[in-house]
């Protein structure tokens, strides 16, 4: 199963990428275990500068923008 | 620990020209309107509705015809750019580029760096926490942090667009200056106990993204996305401004602000940033009313320092550094940064 892991306090951004996630999961059936990290000490283990980011199997694939669907769904392939 | 971005498709020179093209097309574009807006604005206002040159009303609305259009295409025109510029850098970069510098030129490096990165307040704690985790010294670190939201990209072009670049680039050096020497004066202050211990405890565990290499085509779509982004954030606010400012242009009589807003009221520079401080970020709603102030006989100064302090320290920004200092040296940051924009103030009212 995939684990994945939105990074960000909370701001517009953040909640922006959460919710393409879902949709991207939801849209290909993927099975996905989808966390929000808001403490800034657990951020700091994928050394994350720029909110938001996103984590997929504990490996930083983006950070500091919010990414298109295809290239989310591109780093969702298994 | 760094890993190549997987990219899900990859660019295709035939979309590379076709993005050169329609850049180059809405260039063209923005030129012809540009030169299109004295004119309409003129023939508007005095032609089509009839008002007479130089009546309260006529001018007001002249006024206004003319630089909203104006403000806001050069809003989009030079965010597009500036976003273009700025795809160049990273908060990665930066740290790299700043690691192992000494304090003074590392303060010089860390202000300029701050204006051409992208940064936005809420990645204001990450990057702090990022920086002074890999050993980039407390002063350094300010410095990058005062001079990014200090030489505001919204701000910068306002000026320009309502007073020429010589108050732009004015701007654009106080800031810096301010940037630079905060950062000196806390670094010396030796202020590191007053980061919230945690800080210190963290020890990164490495995997960031390496640095991406984005196409053409990916620098021209982030910009685009950028500025539709920020120009409908503020437009609303550019267009109350200016109206606010057209209506003190064509009613408010000349010289009836300079008893108090004037270089001979000594106490208006400090009123100026005790006002500004607690007001939120709106430059683009501020900069046209004091513009119109400043037709009126205020103060160059006064009004850079009014804007600046509105800009440089916002209650949010504040709030989300309080999660890593200690009140002690958020007090230190507001009240060093607040007295350089205090002495910038009354440096320029003495000398322009």
């Amino acid at each position: 199963m995939l684990n994945i892991k939105v990074l960000g306090p909370g701001c517009a951004n953040c909640k922006r990428l959460e919710a393409m996630v879902q949709k991207v999961v939801a849209e290909r059936g993927l099975t996905a275990e989808i966390e929000k990290v808001t403490d800034y000490v657990q951020m700091m283990r994928w050394n994350l500068m720029k909110t938001p980011g996103l984590v997929v199997n504990d490996t930083l694939v983006v950070s500091g923008r919010v990414p298109n669907e295809t290239e989310i769904a591109g780093w969702l392939q298994p | 620990m760094e890993q190549t971005l997987r990219t899900p498709s990859t660019p295709q020179p035939a979309t590379t020209g076709r993005a050169w093209l329609l850049v180059g097309i809405a260039a063209v574009a923005w030129l012809l309107a540009y030169n299109l807006i004295q004119p309409l604005a003129d023939g508007l206002t005095y032609g089509l509705l009839g008002l007479a040159r130089g009546s309260h009303l006529g001018d007001s609305l002249a006024f206004f015809f003319y630089d909203v259009p104006k403000i806001l295409l050069l809003l989009s025109g030079m965010i597009f750019a500036i976003t273009i510029l700025r795809s160049f850098f990273s908060p990665e970069r930066t740290r790299a580029l700043l690691g192992g510098r000494r304090e003074g030129i590392g303060n010089v490096f860390a202000a300029s760096l701050g204006i051409v990165t992208p940064f936005c307040s809420c990645s204001a704690v990450p990057l702090f926490i990022g920086f002074v985790e890999s050993g980039i010294p407390l002063g350094v670190t300010f410095s990058f942090l005062i001079a990014a939201p200090m030489v505001n990209e919204v701000a910068l072009v306002m000026l320009f667009g309502m007073f020429g670049w010589q108050v732009a680039g004015l701007y654009l050096i106080s800031g810096l200056s301010i940037a630079i020497l905060a950062g000196v004066v806390i670094g010396r202050l030796k202020m590191e106990r007053y980061v919230e211990d945690f800080v210190w405890q963290i020890k990164g565990g490495g995997g960031a993204v390496a640095g991406e290499h984005p196409t053409w085509t990916q620098r021209f779509t982030q910009a685009w996305e950028s500025t539709r982004e920020i120009v409908s954030k503020v437009w609303l606010y550019v267009v109350i401004g200016i109206a606010v400012g057209a209506g003190i242009h064509g009613y408010v009589p000349d010289d009836a602000l300079a008893g108090i807003m004037g270089s001979d009221a000594w106490w208006s520079v400090p009123a100026a940033v005790l006002i500004g401080v607690p007001l939120y970020s709106n430059a683009a709603g501020v900069i046209p009313v004091v513009q119109a102030l400043m037709d009126k006989g205020a103060a160059l100064g006064t009004v850079l320092a009014f804007m600046m302090a509105v800009v440089a320290l916002s209650l949010p920004e504040i709030i989300i550094l309080r999660r890593v200092l200690k009140p002690r040296l958020i007090a230190t940051f507001v009240g060093v940064v607040s007295l350089g924009i205090i002495a910038i103030g009354y440096l320029f009212n003495r000398v322009i």
